[in-house]
């Protein structure tokens, strides 16, 4: 944690309100993202009880099992849910640009530009905190690998048409979720807590509820934003209902155990009733309905709150151009259904790890810098950790290379009153137009005054271009840091896997999930 | 405190002669053996440098094709002036990246030394030697024969996959007590996976090719009689070292005598024991802790200023503790910019002063460490890990001062280790929290409270 992020916290617990942490908004939000509120069993992993879902805020479509551990029910409910999603996610597949993407011939080596397609827009599913994230993951992987009638006409159990598909798209946005700075699937506690600071701990702050109230206190309920944060975690009604359901997927016990056990027997015993009196059942699985429904409408509200409160931040530079980097991804696995492609495996191969987490490691470094670039607070933040510096250029000295043709290489004598850790010979940047210009650090005066030499985006002549040599008296914040990092290691193909690594992986597809007794229960 | 176990053939009582049949065990797999790896362990000081060159002359004798890999500049650099010490005939080739000054500019004054960013331009020598990140971006026809992965604990897995495709057969060499490669993002996923990008190379290696050849150095010949065994038992509880100098050999004395202070007198117990714990009052404070910082500094000021002389088994005659000789290892960069501007303020220069990342591989006779939870309000994953302490404990060849504020045990018994058990990883033994405490309960016999 930052020094300035810690004071921000300080400064929210003497206020009794959240302290922003940003100027601009950091992640890019669509006109028309798709809430998804799940709420989980008790008990069983990956057993739904029930979902909010939607794309507008005044008729989200309530989800419900009234019975979990009914594995027909328990269909049903994917079902729906895919009938929900999957035409929100498949909206965007057809409406494209034409773009280009470098490709590697596998022959002969040579990279070559491709001409292909680019979708214009891409899906983006919100839930309330990293559980819903994680839960997002595992409805993922307990889809994918199903078959449905069609695809195995003997399967003892085939999943609905669509469910499986459902199941590689949910696959594709959660594991899209952990590159730095991607948007395809947020969180909103994870939106909320990367631009406010609240005087609550990081694991507090994963309560939707409490980090609202430090945010925008409700004025109608009184106290400061502090006191309704602790209200909505632990306030609890004569029943010893909490007041404020949690934002799941995990649902409150006493509400499982005084609300909901007893409806649902109630179903059980509707379903049984022998002779079957449908009115009944009917009305016992509406019980259990507007139960679930009670737990998730405020969550659901709170989400949307959340997204009103951040969209009125302006957008950041950069966010566009992430976003960019999420449509490329939404194009790339639509292309991978449409071309029938297995689902993504169950783990790993070496090759594929490595890939990924190099990829993440640059992007992460990426995104660190563009906040910064995008941000003064954030920036103020590297400046105090040494990493980046601000001042006024004092004395510009035209300097050229030795060589034949001369080329500009200027000293720039810059004041500043931040403190940047220079070791050993170090490089700093700042940003011309978009475009990183790069110096070099020469020597640190008695007084601080930083000198440095320029060394590039000059152009080509003896005499820079104009504009780019800052003048005497220009303000201008340099970084230690690179704009944009260098990628990672370039690896070998998947079947050239060396023996370090346990040679190349079995091919062929994964077989689907054995049926076992949990899925006759 | 355990007795440095006899090596698995029967005791050997000289230590030269342990750490040599020890070599010549590694040496035969490496050009005799059948496998395609060899692992050898090496704990701080043992001569891991000295085994690589050594292994380097006698591939390069038998012809094999060479290529050493290593895992930053300064460790290519120091190898590439080690083998032209030793062998000034061996053509030895130094790829380094397109930026013009990413190597020592010593390395043009060696005659046989050819400088290139091409691999192609060096393909043809017996040795080429580069860092890990410049040999992924190599692309060459044919594979090298043999290869030396130095420091290969503090390789990712990724890296070694990255070069992997490059060599033949490899050794290779590290320390596993030192600080384990970290990832900028989450790498949880992959826990427990034979292949976990973000573990060691090492790990990942043995995973899958656990019939590997093990080989490990017995004897550290930079750690003095008094740390060995305590390094030994906190950080390496079943690969245990011994030191290869007894207690007389080594001797820190200063021409003046104490003034009383703190600094001081924990110099002097520090002379006297290998090992002093200079404590401040308790208090949180900031990382950059003032007073912790000036202490530091302090205590570096007065080893010089009391004239400082040490003796050793590599000469006959006392030799003055100068600034190069001290180094200051700290948790956090920031720390050691405050360290380096106290020093600063109090006159001091040529002091190394660095985090524990970068001191790695490194040798002090004097070394004073700002303890990582001093003045801190919890142990987190990152203060804890015993890799960090260990690099700090272990820079030594005569005395390692430890600047800290009181109440470490009980920060340590409020914030036990918690961190998730992964499924299929392997756990690491010891882990921080426990060396943590066994490092004090040293310590805590060399305490010497602070007064100014």
């Amino acid at each position: 944690m930052s020094l300035l992020t810690t004071l921000a916290r300080l400064e929210a617990v003497r206020a009794g309100r959240a302290r922003p942490l940003a100027t601009v908004r950091h992640r890019h939000l669509t006109d028309r993202p798709l809430v998804f509120v799940p709420l989980t069993t008790a008990g069983e992993a990956g057993a739904p009880l029930g979902a909010l879902v939607g794309t507008d805020r005044d008729a989200p479509r309530l989800l419900v099992v009234p019975q979990p551990r009914d594995r027909d029910l328990r269909w049903t409910f994917l079902a729906d849910l895919a009938e929900e999603v999957l035409p929100y996610i498949d909206a965007y597949a057809d409406h494209v640009e034409p773009a280009e993407r470098t490709e590697t011939d596998p022959v002969t080596g040579k990279k070559a530009k491709v001409a292909t397609e680019l979708c214009l827009d891409a899906p983006q599913i919100v839930v309330p905190s990293p559980a819903g994230i994680e839960y997002v993951r595992l409805l993922g992987r307990s889809m994918r690998f199903r078959r449905t009638a069609e695809e195995d006409p003997d399967a003892p159990y085939p999943a609905p048409a669509r469910v499986p598909l459902l199941g590689r798209w949910f696959t594709h946005l959660a594991e899209r979720s952990r590159m730095p700075g991607s948007a395809l699937l947020l969180s909103a506690t994870g939106l909320l807590s990367r631009h406010w600071a609240t005087g609550q701990s990081s694991l507090e702050d994963q309560h939707l509820g409490a980090l609202l109230a430090w945010i925008a206190p409700d004025p109608k309920t009184g106290g400061t934003g502090a006191e309704q944060a602790l209200r909505a975690e632990l306030a609890r009604d004569a029943q010893g209902l909490l007041l404020v359901p949690p934002a799941g997927p995990a649902t409150d016990p006493a509400f499982d155990n005084k609300l909901l056990a007893p409806a649902m027997a109630r179903f059980d015993a509707a379903r049984a009733a022998d002779p079957a009196d449908p009115a009944a059942r009917s009305a016992a699985e509406d019980a259990v309905r507007a139960l679930v429904a009670s737990q998730l409408r405020p969550t659901w509200d709170a989400v949307w709150r959340s997204l009103d409160l951040v969209r009125e931040l302006p957008p950041g530079a950069h966010t566009e151009q992430r976003w960019t980097g999420d449509r490329w991804s939404y194009t790339g696995h639509r292309d991978r259904v449409r071309a029938g492609e297995p689902p993504q495996p169950r783990r790993d191969d070496a090759v594929t790890a490595a890939r990924k987490l190099g990829r993440r490691e640059t992007e992460q470094v990426r995104l660190d810098a563009q906040e910064a670039l995008d941000d003064p607070l954030v920036m103020a933040a590297r400046r105090f950790a040494g990493e980046a510096f601000a001042g006024e250029i004092t004395e510009v000295v035209m300097e050229w290379t030795d060589s034949k043709r001369p080329s500009p290489r200027p000293l720039l004598a810059v004041a500043t009153e931040d403190g940047p850790q220079f070791d050993g010979p170090a490089k700093v940047y700042r940003s011309l137009d978009g475009r990183a210009q790069t110096a070099e650090h020469v020597r640190t005066e008695e007084d601080g005054t930083v000198v440095l030499r320029l060394l590039d985006k000059m152009g080509r002549g003896r005499e820079p271009e104009p504009g780019t040599v800052p003048e005497k008296g220009d303000q201008v914040c340099w970084t230690l840091f690179e704009h944009e990092p260098r990628s990672g290691p370039r690896l070998p193909e998947p079947e050239d896997t060396p023996w370090t690594h346990g040679g190349p992986p079995a091919a062929g597809p994964e077989a689907t999930d054995p049926v076992t007794d949990e899925d006759m229960l | 405190m355990t007795t440095p176990a006899p090596e698995a053939d029967g005791p050997v009582a000289d230590p030269g002669a342990a750490a040599a049949r020890a070599t010549a065990g590694i040496l035969h797999d490496t050009l005799h053996g059948t496998a395609r790896g060899v692992v050898v362990d090496s704990p701080p000081g043992a001569g891991k440098s000295t085994l690589v060159v050594t292994a380097a002359r006698e591939l390069a004798a038998a012809g094999r094709r060479l290529m050493i890999v290593a895992q930053t500049n300064a460790q290519v650099d120091d190898l590439v002036l080690r083998l032209a010490d030793k062998d000034p005939e061996l053509p030895v080739g130094r790829l380094h990246s397109s930026d013009g000054d990413a190597y020592d500019k010593a390395l043009l004054d060696l005659p046989a030394v050819t400088l290139s960013a091409k691999a192609a331009d060096l393909a043809p020598l017996p040795v080429v030697i580069s860092t890990a990140a410049k040999w992924a971006h190599t692309q060459v026809d044919g594979a090298w024969e043999h290869a030396i992965v130095d420091e290969a604990y503090q390789m990712r897995s990724d890296a070694l996959l990255a070069v992997a495709g490059l060599f033949e057969r490899a050794l290779f060499v590290g320390d596993p007590g030192q600080l384990d490669p970290f990832s900028v993002v989450g790498a949880e996923q992959w826990a427990g996976l034979s292949h976990d990008p973000s573990a060691s190379a090492v790990a990942t290696l043995l995973a899958h090719n656990p019939d590997l050849p093990q080989h490990r150095l017995p004897v550290s010949w930079r750690l003095p009689a008094s740390a060995a065994p305590l390094v030994s038992a906190a950080f390496y509880p079943y690969t245990p070292f011994r030191s290869g100098t007894g207690p007389a050999d080594r001797r820190l004395s200063y021409a003046a005598a104490s003034d009383g202070s703190g600094p001081d007198r924990v110099l002097d117990e520090a002379a006297e024991a290998g090992w002093g714990l200079l404590e401040l009052p308790a208090r949180h404070a900031p990382r950059t802790d003032p007073e912790a910082v000036r202490a530091v500094a302090l205590v570096v000021r007065r080893a010089l200023d009391r004239g400082a002389v040490a003796v050793s088994e590599q000469s006959p005659d006392p030799v003055p503790l100068t600034a190069a000789r001290i180094a200051v290892g700290t948790a956090h960069r920031d720390q050691a910019a405050a360290v380096r501007a106290a020093l600063a303020g109090l006159g001091v220069t040529g002091v190394t002063v660095d985090t524990a990342n970068r001191l790695q591989g490194r040798e002090y006779d004097l070394t004073v460490v700002l303890h990582p939870l001093s003045g801190r309000p919890d142990a987190t994953a990152f203060h804890l890990e015993t890799g960090r302490l260990c690099v700090l404990a272990s820079r030594h060849r005569h005395a390692c001062i430890v600047v800290a504020r009181a109440g470490i045990p009980d920060l340590l018994d409020e914030h036990p280790s918690t961190d998730p058990v992964q499924l299929g990883a392997a756990v690491k033994f010891p882990d921080g929290w426990e060396a943590n405490h066994a490092v004090l309960a040293h310590l805590s016999e060399h305490r010497v409270p602070w007064r100014p």
